[in-house]
């Protein structure tokens, strides 16, 4: 296949950017997007250029590090799956193909299509874990029996891989899916209801810290998203946040 | 520094005894320590937020941009412990038996039953930090069965085990590090150990979006960076995963261990070109239920590479379930090892799947049909008919690994609902790493390596789901007691310079070699080098491997390395984010790496687990091994050259488990 690349340049969050547009051909339908990338850097490093930065590590769809925004979607014109399992096979030979970073202001870019998302670790860590030390002394693990329709919908949500397509998809930039992806998996188990309440809030104040944007209930970011996170996760965690604001008053 | 300090004592009682009788350092002291830990996956995750909970102030760095990132997140399969909660027979001894002799009896006795008794505590831990695991309708955790054993003893969520244990790992240390205990770095990479009068006292990292380099002081240094199947190129691992750490500490005077046993696993999806760059696994788990074959006669398996017959043309007589047939106590759960020898075999013989002849099946029609009648039963559905079952069996195998289908469907672009998945095996882990003692403390006093980066537990072959284990049992349970042995005499020390002779001398040093990278005027990319020393090692240090092959490896590979540092062309300035710049330091040790990788294959005449010298094996293909000769851990000292590096010799003793020829048959 041969292919037209118009792709995103940016040396760092100051730089104001442009496209830039690559020709490359010989592309295999087999190849992942990646390995297109991996092409296109390999002949422009032969050319004396400057290859395109992008962010990937594990490619298999797992580690949420890819993050490309291709031909105006988040990971691609396939649903539920990361940048790294998109194939060529998907694409036309002559087509063009249009490759952008993630786009929010919470989302600072690195270089070309590297962005910084640093604010989902601190949203994280605002709240995000149930605070039982590792000591190893803890109950057995059958102590806590937990229904398992509970169980699998708590791991539904904790399949969220942090990659931030959400976030990118939304027009208001908003990380709502991904914080409440983690607020419910652990409001769905019992270890999870001594902080209930408390994790909300803190979780909720960080994300409005980070300047993630509102939520004005497109589902646009569930539709986007790679690992089909559910949106009910949004209205569980609205709910939660709700009802330990009014308790707290 | 080469003693195993291994406690005397009855097996069963050395941790507990050890752990008695070993220093401790009390809170308000800790507070006086540091620890730098390298790495966040499984093991390094853990420690840091295990050692920053018990007081230390511990600084914790990875590469990624984010410490949830780090490849443990990738495993599938799940995680042993010896709970019994299946009733079916376990016991930390069985654990303990079952992963010695998995490893052809090439790892530590001690070691091996400690981890075997930590293991349920992983399990405890876990549950109680929120990991979701796979349940029962009652509620209580499910089991599945891997590899090399005969219970059931696997904890899993989906086939995403890997990532779930490594968000429970992540939220621990995020609570460490919003309370201040843990500082985090990311998108830094390790440079160089720095060691102050014999002792490691921190290192140089550099920071990877503005190139500065930077020194960290500290009293003690946990590696837990991982593996090096990289050096494959093809392998199972994320691209950024390095040997780096490890070769930068192995330079400096730690030990490395064992590097020629590398974990070749069977079951992945095999290469489809030349451009490809990693290789995605199918999880072992799928061995449970799946069944491997090849076609019994060459004609048809002639015929399915042109493409003129389709898997399920041929019928179930003039198919050859190898493993069943060659393993009939195990199956096709037999190890990794065997599983990927036997596959080598029938495809060398001319029985493989796939254009390239390198593929065997992997099938499920007869899982799906077993699974949809028992749901048939469930449902109370009288006579089913055969698309009711198959329908309901699809949908069990869809709950039980949809994950792992889905992503075959995805690379292979076939059905593996419909037609058998095609697999082959690939490089997955490494069983060598640096040389640790019964503390996890390299040759190298103060520094320590745990998880995948040590050479410690599996011996010559790791069983499945083993993995996961160790590096948490490094990580939560064995690192925060055996440092405090070590640390303890540190507590008037005050804190560690890094304004001093040795630290300047390390950042020169990792400067010099950066800018020579960046500065070489050469014509070709990085990854031009990475993948012809994949080739040379997959060919001549992989499945099997032989003197005359080993030897001519060692020559191709320096002449290799000769031809990097002449000809590789770094694009950019090392002021910057460049990604180009970071592999290239990478390969530069990968390239060290695998010359001394083919040294130990070849001082290693004997034949066990993952490492097959073709000059020994039995009449019927399996693994020769010489206990008389070579029940020791090979442990290599760097002298300059990989070439030139000095053997030590741990010699294995083996007082509770008999040494035998190794059958699963």
């Amino acid at each position: 296949m041969d292919l037209t690349l118009k792709v995103w340049r940016q040396n760092g969050p100051n730089d104001k950017g442009r496209i830039e547009t690559y020709p490359v051909s010989g592309v295999s339908p087999d190849m992942s997007f990646l390995e297109m990338m991996d092409m296109l850097n390999d002949q422009i490093i032969r050319d004396g250029g400057d290859p395109v930065a992008f962010d990937h590590d594990c490619r298999e769809g797992i580690c949420g590090m890819c993050s490309m925004f291709i031909n105006g979607e988040a990971h691609g014109p396939n649903r539920g799956v990361t940048t790294c399992q998109l194939h060529m096979r998907s694409f036309k030979d002559g087509d063009t193909i249009t490759i952008e970073p993630w786009r929010a202001s919470a989302f600072p870019v690195v270089k070309d299509l590297a962005v910084d998302r640093s604010a989902f670790d601190r949203v994280i860590q605002a709240g995000g874990y149930i605070s039982v030390n590792t000591s190893g002394e803890t109950l057995d693990a059958n102590a806590i029996p937990v229904p398992k329709a509970q169980a699998d919908e708590a791991f539904n949500a904790a399949t969220c891989i942090g990659c931030g397509a959400c976030v990118a998809t939304c027009k208001n930039a908003s990380a709502m899916l991904f914080v409440s992806a983690k607020v419910s998996q652990f409001a769905l188990l019992p270890q999870g209801q001594p902080e209930r309440a408390s994790r909300v809030q803190r979780m909720v104040d960080q994300m409005d810290k980070e300047g993630f944007g509102n939520c004005t209930n497109t589902g646009a970011c569930a539709v986007e998203c790679p690992k089909g996170i559910d949106l009910s996760n949004i209205a569980r965690m609205n709910r939660d946040f709700l009802s330990a604001s009014a308790s707290e008053e | 520094m080469f003693e195993s300090k291994i406690p005397s004592g009855p097996l069963a009682e050395k941790w507990t005894s050890h752990k008695n009788h070993i220093n401790l350092v009390n809170p308000a002291n800790k507070r006086l320590i540091d620890v730098i830990v390298v790495g966040t996956g499984l093991a390094g995750s853990s420690a840091a937020a295990s050692l920053a909970e018990m007081g230390y102030n511990v600084k914790a760095f990875c590469f990624q941009d984010s410490p949830r990132r780090a490849h443990s997140i990738a495993a599938q399969g799940g995680i042993n412990a010896a709970k019994n909660y299946q009733n079916d027979g376990d016991s930390v001894y069985r654990l303990f038996y079952d992963t010695i002799k998995g490893g052809d009896y090439r790892s530590r006795e001690a070691n091996v039953h400690r981890l075997a008794e930590v293991s349920t505590s992983i399990i405890d831990q876990c549950v109680a930090q929120g990991v979701p695991f796979a349940r029962e309708y009652g509620g209580l955790l499910d089991n599945r069965s891997f590899g090399g054993v005969q219970v059931s003893r696997t904890f899993y969520a989906k086939g995403q085990t890997g990532q779930q244990l490594l968000l429970g790992a992540y939220s621990a240390l995020s609570r460490q590090i919003s309370k201040g205990k843990v500082e985090m770095f990311t998108r830094h990479e390790m440079m160089d150990v720095v060691i102050v009068d014999g002792k490691c006292r921190g290192i140089i990292a550099r920071n990877l979006i503005t190139g500065e380099l930077e020194r960290h002081a500290a009293h003690a240094v946990v590696l837990a960076s991982g593996g090096y199947g990289n050096v494959f190129f093809l392998s199972t691992n994320a691209m950024g995963s390095n040997v780096s750490a490890a070769w930068k500490a192995h330079k400096k005077g730690a030990y490395m261990a064992n590097p020629c046993f590398t974990q070749i696993h069977p079951t992945c999806i095999p290469v489809s070109g030349e451009h490809q760059s990693k290789l995605t696994l199918m999880s072992e788990s799928l061995r449970n239920d799946g069944r491997i074959w090849v076609p019994a006669k060459k004609e048809d398996a002639e015929a399915i590479r042109k493409g003129t017959m389709r898997a399920n043309d041929i019928p179930e007589e003039d198919r050859d379930y190898y493993l069943e047939r060659r393993y009939p106590a195990f199956g096709n759960l037999v190890p990794r090892d065997v599983a990927s020898r036997a596959a080598k075999e029938r495809c060398d013989a001319g029985f493989g799947v796939n254009e390239t002849g390198e593929a065997v099946f992997l099938d499920y029609a007869s899982a799906i049909q077993r699974y949809g009648k028992t749901e048939a039963n469930i449902r109370g559905l009288r006579n089913p008919s055969e698309a009711e079952i198959t329908k309901l069996g699809k949908e069990v195998v869809k709950a039980k690994y949809g994950n792992l289908f889905d992503m075959y469907k995805q690379i292979a672009a076939d059905d593996p609902y419909e037609t058998p998945m095609k697999i082959y095996p690939a490089v997955h882990y490494t069983m060598g790493g640096l040389w640790v003692d019964y503390n996890l403390m390299t040759s190298v006093p103060g520094l320590y390596a745990a998880g995948e980066a040590n050479f410690s537990d599996h011996g010559a072959n790791r069983l499945g789901a083993s993995a996961l284990m160790q590096g948490l049992a490094d990580g939560y349970f064995v690192l925060p007691y055996t440092i405090g042995d070590y640390l303890a005499s540190d507590i008037r020390t005050g804190a560690i310079s890094a304004d001093t002779p040795e630290f300047e001398a390390a950042e020169k040093g990792v400067q010099d070699r950066i800018d020579h990278l960046i500065n070489n005027n050469g014509s070709k990319p990085v990854d031009d080098f990475h993948r012809r020393l994949g080739r040379i090692m997959w060919n001549e240090c992989g499945m099997s491997r032989s003197e005359a092959g080993l030897k001519k490896a060692i020559a191709d590979i320096r002449a290799l390395r000769d031809e990097f540092y002449s000809d590789v062309r770094v694009p950019g300035t090392a002021d910057q984010f460049n990604p180009e710049l970071d592999k290239a330091g990478r390969v530069a040790d990968l390239l060290e790496l695998g010359e001394l990788m083919c040294k130990d294959a070849l001082e290693r005449n004997e034949s066990c687990g993952g490492h097959f010298r073709e000059e020994y094996q039995t009449p019927e293909g399996e693994a020769l091994r010489d206990d008389e000769q070579f029940a020791f851990v090979s442990a290599w000292e760097y002298t300059g050259d990989p070439s030139e590096a000095n053997l030590h010799k741990e010699d294995l003793k083996f007082e509770n488990i008999e040494l035998k020829q190794r059958s699963y048959k």
